[in-house]
């Protein structure tokens, strides 16, 4: 049964969406105020304004929503999948491909759509990897799998300290800011909407699954789930969702993680709520943390990955210190 | 006992073979849950009935031979059909997520559900009968987490009780609970598969709480070998002294047998 505290969160999470959406839309290095906005999207005046407004921001703060919720959902994905409360969308080591990958386009001198397309094929050659290597016989295990994921990371992280030592210093610029993160050439196509739309309507259909999964393989096979089936389904679409991701904006942190635990906090345990759920503020979150990377030191920009950390790190803290003290009474 | 089918089990094995890690669990094993029935599996640590339980649940193969569930073999069954027949007690549970008693309890209806639908009041009715009647109710919206040994497994009862299965398969149903829980709960329970016409099997190590509830008595000495039959046939001095490597000693108490080391 759906409890009204829940339909109310997730209404909040709406009525937060379209206000964080029109903060983005305010924020930036010219001046374009909550006013001016609200009149172009009401009323579209052709002009400088409407220019900024349709061509910069909005792609921009779109790229920035897409790429929050994609990371949300997949972080929730990855940590029932591993069964591990600090799972993130990058454990497995989908981001150390699309990095070396992107990284590797950077060096060649290519830039914007094709450094994405890069780090896409590159998440895709990681899937497939751990995929390969920790698939065995006939059981799925999450220790496998994680350690699996977390030696082929290592071996990533190597392959992008060479690519970084070893190139010249203007696309060592491109590529820190990649690897920190960053929406600035951003956009986000039909395709990773078409990705994110698709990936939520999967997880809805198997949220319910997903909630008896979480109690372990054995009592959710017993509960009438197909377990290796739904394992396979559920890496398959979180490392999509990452990998989309990644394509759009480099490697984003905490957003995947804190995401998840914030609103299992509030409440938000059952994952037909959760998802949903997370999609929404991890767009909300990712949205409101490019306004400040746009703003903070204007013109010049943060790279949005180092305001999510400085935002993420002091509240995943408190988030353990409070789980820590819950458990403890 | 004749080889024709018996259309009104619950449960059948024929001449099932188990074994794990090449140690044989049992050979040539006939076994037969009748309607209102109550099994109870016994034998040394590392024997198998865990493993035993867990075939019998589909959780994995066995070695030959077949198993039948209302008739028809377990593998023509699919999880989800199988799961609202079929309900099982762990030895333990696992809560890694954070989650409350009733949440728990409901899990139970999952096999009951249609795709992307939502639990209903009577689901909700049902998993908080079976809180009362284990006598939780009042901690319906307590975190797992912070329950005890005791009352957690109280909520896997109630949690299989919600589930309504046909077959109640419960591994070591006595864990954690004190002698006063461990009465009722298989009071309940026994109460329950009468009424209901239901079929039970539990793999304990307490001889006394086996004697007590069961019908039939599956006693595993160790490769492969075993004993079947009622608890008058099998729960001898001998049968028992044999199966566990020590003396044991049978006395009759108030019309009840007791079992205790020599």
């Amino acid at each position: 049964m759906i409890q009204r505290q829940q339909i109310v969160l997730l209404l909040l999470l709406l009525a937060l969406t379209l206000l964080s959406f029109l903060i983005s839309f305010s924020s930036g290095s010219s001046q374009l105020g909550f006013a001016e906005v609200i009149a172009q999207l009401l009323n579209r005046e052709p002009g400088l304004e409407q220019q900024i407004l349709y061509e910069l921001r909005i792609p921009r703060s779109t790229a920035a929503f897409v790429t929050g919720a994609l990371l949300a959902m997949s972080g929730v994905i990855m940590q029932v999948l591993l069964r591990n409360p600090l799972a993130d969308p990058y454990i497995l080591g989908i981001s150390g491909g699309a990095a070396v990958a992107a990284l590797s386009a950077i060096s060649l001198g290519l830039a914007g759509y094709w450094v994405s397309y890069a780090a896409f094929f590159g998440a895709l050659l990681s899937i497939v990897i751990v995929f390969g290597l920790a698939r065995s016989s006939h059981n799925w295990s999450a220790t496998r799998l994680l350690l699996t994921g977390i030696v082929v990371s290592a071996g990533w992280g190597a392959l992008i300290n060479i690519i970084l030592s070893t190139s010249a210093n203007n696309s060592v610029y491109s590529m820190l800011f990649w690897l920190m993160g960053d929406l600035s050439v951003s956009r986000a196509g039909f395709f990773s909407i078409l990705i994110l739309v698709l990936g939520l309507l999967v997880m809805m259909y198997f949220a319910r699954s997903l909630n008896v999964l979480s109690r372990g393989d054995l009592q959710a096979s017993a509960l009438g789930v197909n377990v290796p089936r739904l394992k396979l389904i559920l890496y398959f679409t979180a490392s999509i969702l990452t990998a989309c991701a990644v394509s759009i904006a480099g490697t984003i942190g905490f957003v995947g993680l804190v995401i998840p635990h914030m609103l299992r906090l509030l409440g938000a345990r059952d994952h037909r709520v959760l998802i949903p759920a997370s999609l929404l503020l991890g767009g909300n979150f990712l949205m409101i943390a490019d306004s400040f990377a746009r703003t903070v030191i204007a013109p010049q920009q943060l790279p949005v990955g180092v305001v999510t950390a400085v935002i993420g790190v002091p509240v995943f803290l408190l988030i353990l210190r409070h789980t820590g003290r819950r458990v403890r009474e | 006992m004749s080889s024709t089918p018996h259309s009104n089990l619950i449960l059948e094995t024929r001449d099932l073979h188990l074994s794990i890690a090449g140690t044989a669990i049992c050979k040539h094993l006939t076994l037969h849950v009748a309607p209102g029935q109550c099994v109870g599996i016994l034998g040394q640590n590392g024997t198998g009935k865990t493993t035993l339980l867990h075939t019998l649940m589909g959780l994995r193969g066995a070695a030959s031979g077949e198993i039948l569930l209302e008739g028809r073999h377990l593998n023509a069954w699919s999880r989800k059909a199988l799961a609202t027949r079929l309900g099982i007690l762990f030895q333990s549970t696992q809560d890694i997520m954070p989650s409350t008693v009733l949440e728990t309890a409901l899990l139970g209806r999952h096999p009951h559900l249609a795709d992307w639908q939502w639990e209903s009041v009577l689901d909700e009715q049902v998993a908080r009968d079976a809180l009362a009647a284990m006598g939780i109710a009042e901690l319906a919206q307590r975190e797992v987490n912070s329950l005890s040994g005791g009352e957690r497994q109280r909520l896997a009862v109630a949690a299989l009780l919600t589930q309504q299965p046909q077959l109640f398969l419960l591994d070591e149903p006595g864990n954690h609970l004190d002698i006063a829980y461990q009465v009722q709960a298989l009071n309940l329970l026994r109460t329950h598969v009468l009424a209901q016409q239901a079929g039970l099997c539990m793999a304990t190590h307490d001889i006394n709480l086996a004697a007590r509830y069961c019908d039939q008595i599956l006693l595993l000495l160790g490769g492969g070998e075993f004993l079947l039959g009622t608890c008058a046939h099998v729960l001898t001095e001998e049968h028992l002294s044999l199966a566990y490597g020590c003396q044991i000693r049978r006395v009759e108490l108030e019309g009840r047998a007791v079992f205790f080391p020599a």
